[in-house]
């Protein structure tokens, strides 16, 4: 069974790539085979050849399959020790450029980029940010440009925001309506919702900050150094790179173009 | 108390894997704190905990063990001599390497980490180079992750339903796994020295 598998698996992420310019190539393996199983058994197929001639001649299975394959699983403030120390220790250097851009790549449904633009919005700096919020995900990005959240995430939400160092309430941000959280457009004027492929795609903007977290893990290594690459020529100098809470640029062949800012939290700052 | 590996098993695992929740922590610290300090074969707990709460595990089970214990990163390599603890709110995998790999995927079984995807990972990994046990909690989680590794042709254990402070894992797992080894608290810590001694004794070449 898992023989047989494994011998298809190449096949149809080349496939993949091929037909849709979508690249799953180097993703990390096991989380991948995770959810390619899930994937089998949603769409009812006996094994991935099936699910690849269904996914080359249907697109509205690939469709779905990117939404098997690119789990969209956020919340706003996740990690609160780390948007703290963000706020206490990253956003003294950033208050000293003129304007900023920001880059969150791998966003998913925007509860990262809310999160960041209401902490700017506190400490004064939203006015003069530009925040690019990529994904590989367009139904994705249309949740996080609508910014709309379930009401019974908004517990959890605020709980993190006061541990987080919030200035006031979760709910001055938001209007709630009769089973979802509005949040307020203007956290979003600045803000430039995009498709971008770390996996494919290029550097497109100097940035002093670049927050990609929970988004490496799911690639292999040389996928990591790629996108790690990226992060570097968008850094303008100083500039600084947040990852995951369990994420490390230790094993990364670009760790020596970075130095250690916190270290507890993962962040880095470009040399 | 006689052999627990078959003789089938030619050779050590490269890791051991342990899971449980509810009443597990007092099982595998009574399981670490019995192994000494150049124990070879790393081992990897899942032990479910309340989200958000920062792993008081390490603390618990980190006093009497004398082997290195920390939560992996991710691509972290496995090494010699170091228990691993899963950290909170990630689940926990195994890629070729082998090394850990994390996913923020949807909890399974109500749990992230979770241990059905540690075992399910390792099984196909490491095959017939992992053994994997699970004892006390109030889950059915892992039970259907110790048979991939029972099917991979890895050595598996159940603590005793009847000595766990908790039976449903054990008893999951039993079901699924009717011929491993049900053993008491004590016998697992015994079943995993086993696995090292095994492994660590020197092989004698052919005459
Ligand atoms: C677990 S979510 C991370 C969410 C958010 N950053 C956080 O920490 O809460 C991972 C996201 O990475 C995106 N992703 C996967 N592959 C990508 C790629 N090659 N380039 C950009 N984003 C990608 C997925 O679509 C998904 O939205």
């Amino acid at each position: 069974m898992s023989g047989e598998f494994d011998i298809e698996l190449p096949l149809l992420l080349e496939a993949i790539h091929r037909k849709y310019s979508y690249d799953f190539r180097s993703y990390a393996i096991s989380s991948l085979r995770r959810r390619l199983e899930q994937a089998l058994e949603h769409f009812g197929c006996r094994s991935l050849s099936a699910l690849q001639e269904r996914v080359l001649r249907e697109p509205e299975v690939m469709r779905g399959l990117l939404a098997h394959l690119t789990v969209q699983v956020s919340e706003m403030f996740r990690d609160p020790s780390f948007y703290l120390v963000l706020r206490q220790q990253v956003v003294p250097y950033l208050r000293t450029y003129p304007s900023l851009k920001l880059w969150i790549p791998g966003c998913a449904t925007g509860e990262e980029v809310y999160s960041l633009a209401i902490l700017l919005r506190e400490e004064g700096l939203l006015d003069r940010s530009i925040i690019y919020a990529t994904d590989i995900n367009p139904e994705a990005l249309r949740k996080a440009e609508a910014g709309i959240y379930e009401l019974d995430r908004i517990a959890d939400f605020s709980k993190a925001y006061c541990e987080a160092g919030g200035r006031g309430s979760l709910s001055d941000y938001y209007t709630a309506g009769y089973n979802a959280a509005v949040f307020d457009k203007s956290l979003r004027q600045g803000v430039l919702f995009s498709d971008h492929s770390l996996a494919t795609d290029s550097v497109f903007a100097e940035v002093q900050l670049v927050t990609c977290r929970n988004v490496l893990i799911y690639f292999d290594r040389v996928l990591q150094d790629r996108a790690v690459a990226l992060f570097r020529d968008s850094l303008c100098r100083k500039g600084f790179l947040a990852l995951g809470a369990q994420e490390t640029l230790a094993f990364s062949i670009h760790a020596a173009e970075f130095s250690e800012f916190v270290r507890e939290e993962k962040i880095y700052q470009r040399r | 108390m006689g052999s627990l590996i078959p003789a089938s098993q030619t050779q050590g695992p490269q890791a051991i894997l342990v899971g449980g929740s509810a009443g597990a922590s007092e099982v595998v610290s009574l399981v670490l704190g019995a192994l000494p300090a150049d124990f070879a074969t790393p081992i990897v707990v899942v032990i479910h905990l309340p989200r958000h709460r920062p792993s008081a595990l390490a603390g618990a089970l980190g006093g009497k063990c004398r082997l290195a214990l920390r939560e992996p990163l991710d691509k972290e390599p496995l090494a010699p001599a170091t228990v691993y603890l899963a950290p909170p709110d990630y689940h926990l995998l195994i890629d070729p390497g082998p090394s850990f790999a994390l996913s923020v995927d949807a909890p399974v079984n109500f749990s992230r980490p979770s241990i059905d995807v540690l075992f399910r990972s390792a099984a196909h990994v490491l095959g017939p180079g992992c053994a994997g046990v699970l004892v006390s909690g109030a889950s059915p989680d892992g039970a259907h992750g110790l048979r991939a590794i029972q099917q991979a042709g890895g050595l598996v254990a159940i603590q005793d339903p009847n000595d766990a402070a908790q039976a449903a894992m054990p008893e999951a797992a039993r079901a699924l796994c009717p011929d491993a080894p049900i053993l008491s608290a004590q016998g697992i810590s015994q079943w995993v020295q086993q696995l090292s001694a095994w492994q660590t004794s020197p092989r004698r070449g052919a005459i």
